[in-house]
């Protein structure tokens, strides 16, 4: 045998060789986990939310997968809570052997997981809680959030105010009382007391989380009269609460805010009367202003209302991030290894810093603390043709660099430095219909 | 507080009151007489608004004026199918066992029927709005409120309230009922068909927490886990006001409702803790509740 031939030979059993190997390192299948809320209250946006996924994941598949590797899904409940959920996602991670977990809804719920996913080295989306703390406390390596914090989706609501009803004197907030009302009213008033020093706050109200009835603090606030009247309320507190002041005239008394009251507009129906300012936990809307032409969320949301028989809410959208989120980072490890299945820590490295494209405008997952940048959608409710509910009108799209803390600030320090002009931005703002 | 603001607080307190003595006094009701705490209590609640709801939804179309009828119809479904049915099979076998038997088994109740609701009703809150629409808003120094709220729903409680004494005390079927709570094994020896009178009053006690939510169904959202923070409620009531004692629930749903209503004027911060702060100091200062009283007829 020549030299020529034995090479060739060699090279011809080394990729022999390697066929096996690398078919090896390609899983049969991309585990996913997903922990949502399945029961309680906040299964308004966890169940829509597993449908969605559902949904997603069967499109991925039919596409030929994640970098060509199937996706499947485990679910977990949030609702369950606490040691219960604890245990679950160590299930999840150690017997079922997920590759990537999305969680969670609740920022309770990331708080405790998060800790364990880097413990566990476990590759983690925190797709849809909130709370800016989690990733200001600590510089974590496997967990990410695919969406905007709290911090960015307060202050659009807020700037949204100022620039559509600058000459309010008197607010009062009614939040539920747990973390996120009491976080989102911080965030609030914080901005709020830099950027219009000389409104008078009336009323702090956090009625109990689950409160059957609001009629005590509608008399109070029929009796103060604020000009405007903000809540981060939701499900079905914020429908009890909407419902019970329009009964009573309060709507039209008070101009009202309603921070996250997009997930609430399907069901209120055409209770909702016209005016009130809402916003969206992002740029979710199922009539985005920049995305309502183009087919393939056209026919997302179709999809979607054909299984569930309501169109999308914020929830939904969020899913679809993490799912892009995930697709974007498996395509540019992939690529980076050189088109071969790479390992966790390539998948993670490729995580921070990328730049993905959900149902909105593209975001970002910037690299110095993992937090997603997600542009915000604010609008004013109004009767539209075609709809039983209220949509949104005047909507206006902002970006999120300016309005999230930069990295390394603490949420509240960042909005202390705020002054007057900062509500003075340029914001697009859009029609509906147009 | 101006005695404006107090007047506006006194309306809220009742009208809140109202409801919450009608769920409260059904789990009363089955204690005095059955001697068991009802974990399931805030499903049963739960159901009748639920019902309700759907019957509303159902008859609305033919006249909004049937969906007041449909709230009580919903209240005795609840009371007779569901109430009737865990009496008959799940409690029953267990009377005069441990306590934590009658615990476990209401409680393994109330998970089931929570699921069981969000199989049925789904995970999306439900309004069903059309009594309170009705009805007209009354105006008191320029404050709007809902004539169901503060007419109807204390209207409704007092006649329950009276209701359920009259039958209690002048009727021979609630005679038969106390002779039973003094002394089953005497009230058995004269001929009285106790198994007959806990399966009345159990549905009856059930009927009472399903009116509770099939009125306040036209006026809340009806969603997944409202049963369990009303059964919180209903036991700090009973606790309050000494297990057993239906004039005492009254009472004591009215000192909540009034106080939780002043302090939302005066310190909203404390609305939460209000039923559980007067639980407490009424716990430590009379331990059986304030109408309870050792060995004396508990209803």
């Amino acid at each position: 045998m020549n030299k020529r031939r034995f090479l060739s030979v060699a090279a011809a059993l080394a990729a022999f060789a390697g066929l096996p190997a690398l078919a090896q390192d390609k899983p049969k299948e991309l585990k996913i986990g997903v922990a949502t809320f399945l029961s309680g209250p906040a299964s308004v946006f966890g169940v829509p939310a597993k449908a969605a996924a559902e949904m997603i994941a069967e499109d991925i598949n039919k596409k030929g997968g994640v970098g060509g590797v199937p996706v499947t899904l485990s679910f977990i409940d949030e609702g369950a809570g606490g040691e219960a959920l604890v245990s679950n996602y160590r299930r999840l991670v150690q017997d079922e052997k997920v590759d990537v977990t999305f969680s969670a809804i609740s920022s309770g719920s990331c708080i405790q997981l998060a800790p364990l996913a880097e413990d566990l080295k476990m590759m983690n989306f925190m797709w849809d809680c909130g709370a800016a703390s989690i990733l200001e406390a600590k510089k974590y390596r496997y967990n990410f959030r695919t969406q905007a914090n709290a911090t960015p989706e307060m202050l659009a609501v807020l700037i949204y105010l100022l620039k559509t009803k600058p000459d309010f004197k008197t607010i009062a907030v009614v939040n539920q009382d747990y973390a996120w009302g009491r976080e989102s009213w911080e965030i609030f008033s914080t901005a709020l007391k830099q950027m219009k020093p000389d409104v008078r706050v009336v009323a702090e109200l956090f009625p109990k989380f689950g409160a059957p009835d609001y009629s005590t603090e509608i008399s109070r606030l029929m009796a103060l009269k604020p000009d405007v009247v903000l809540t981060t309320s939701w499900g079905g507190d914020l429908d009890t609460l909407v419902r019970q002041a329009n009964q009573r005239g309060l709507l039209q008394q008070s101009a009202f805010v309603l921070g996250i009251g997009e997930t609430s507009l399907q069901r209120l129906g055409k209770d909702l009367p016209e005016g009130l300012i809402v916003g969206a936990r992002g740029d979710h809307w199922f009539l985005h202003p920049e995305m309502k032409n183009d087919a393939a969320f056209k026919a997302f949301n179709e999809a979607f209302k054909a299984k569930t028989g309501a169109w999308p809410i914020y929830s939904v959208y969020h899913m679809q991030q993490a799912f892009s989120a995930l697709q974007g980072a498996y395509d540019k490890a992939i690529k980076a290894n050189g088109g071969k299945w790479p390992t966790r820590e390539q998948v993670v490295d490729a995580t921070a810093g990328l730049e993905f494209k959900g149902w909105g405008r593209p975001l970002t997952i910037r690299p110095e603390d993992n937090q997603g940048l997600e542009a915000q959608l604010v609008g004013v409710t109004k009767a539209a043709p075609g709809y039983d509910f209220k949509v949104l009108d005047n909507m206006m799209l902002f970006d999120p660099k300016p309005i999230t803390n930069p990295p390394g600030t603490k949420s509240v320090d960042w909005l202390k430095t705020l002054t007057p002009d900062f509500a003075k931005m340029n914001v697009p703002t859009f029609r509906h219909g147009d | 507080m101006d005695s404006t603001l107090a007047i506006l607080a006194i309306l809220d307190g009742v009208s809140y009151a109202a409801l919450v003595f009608l769920v409260s006094v059904g789990l009363s009701l089955v204690f005095g007489v059955l001697r068991i705490v009802n974990v399931a209590h805030g499903s049963l609640y739960a159901y009748g608004a639920y019902v309700a709801a759907t019957l509303s939804l159902v008859v609305a179309p033919i006249s909004p004026w049937l969906t007041f009828p449909a709230l009580l119809v919903a209240a005795v479904i609840v009371g007779v199918v569901v109430g009737g049915l865990m009496e008959r099979f799940l409690l029953r076998p267990v009377y005069g066992r441990e306590d934590v038997l009658q615990l476990l088994i209401t409680f393994a109740v109330f998970m089931i029927m929570d699921n069981l609701q969000r199989l049925i009703w789904g995970v999306q809150p439900i309004f069903a709005a059309e009594p309170v629409k009705l009805l007209p808003n009354v105006s008191v120094f320029g404050v709007n409120y809902t004539a169901y709220q503060v007419i109807l729903l204390p209207l409704v409680a007092a006649a329950t309230l009276i209701g359920l004494r009259y039958f209690l005390r002048y009727t021979l079927a609630g005679a038969v009922i106390l002779a039973v709570t003094e002394d089953r094994e005497a009230a058995t020896a004269i001929g009285v068909d106790a198994r007959k009178v806990f399966l009345v009053t159990f549905m009856i006690g059930a009927g009472l927490a399903a009116l509770g939510g099939a009125l306040a169904s036209p006026t809340t959202s009806l969603a997944p886990g409202m049963g369990a923070d009303m059964i919180v409620l209903s036991f700090a009531v009973a606790a309050t006001a000494g297990l057993g004692q239906i004039e005492g629930a009254a009472v004591t749903a009215l000192m909540i409702g009034l106080s939780r209503a002043f302090i939302i004027y005066i310190q909203p911060e404390f609305e939460v803790l209000v039923p559980y702060l007067l639980m407490v100091i009424v716990l430590l200062v009379r331990p059986m509740g304030l109408f309870g009283v050792n060995r004396v007829r508990k209803i």
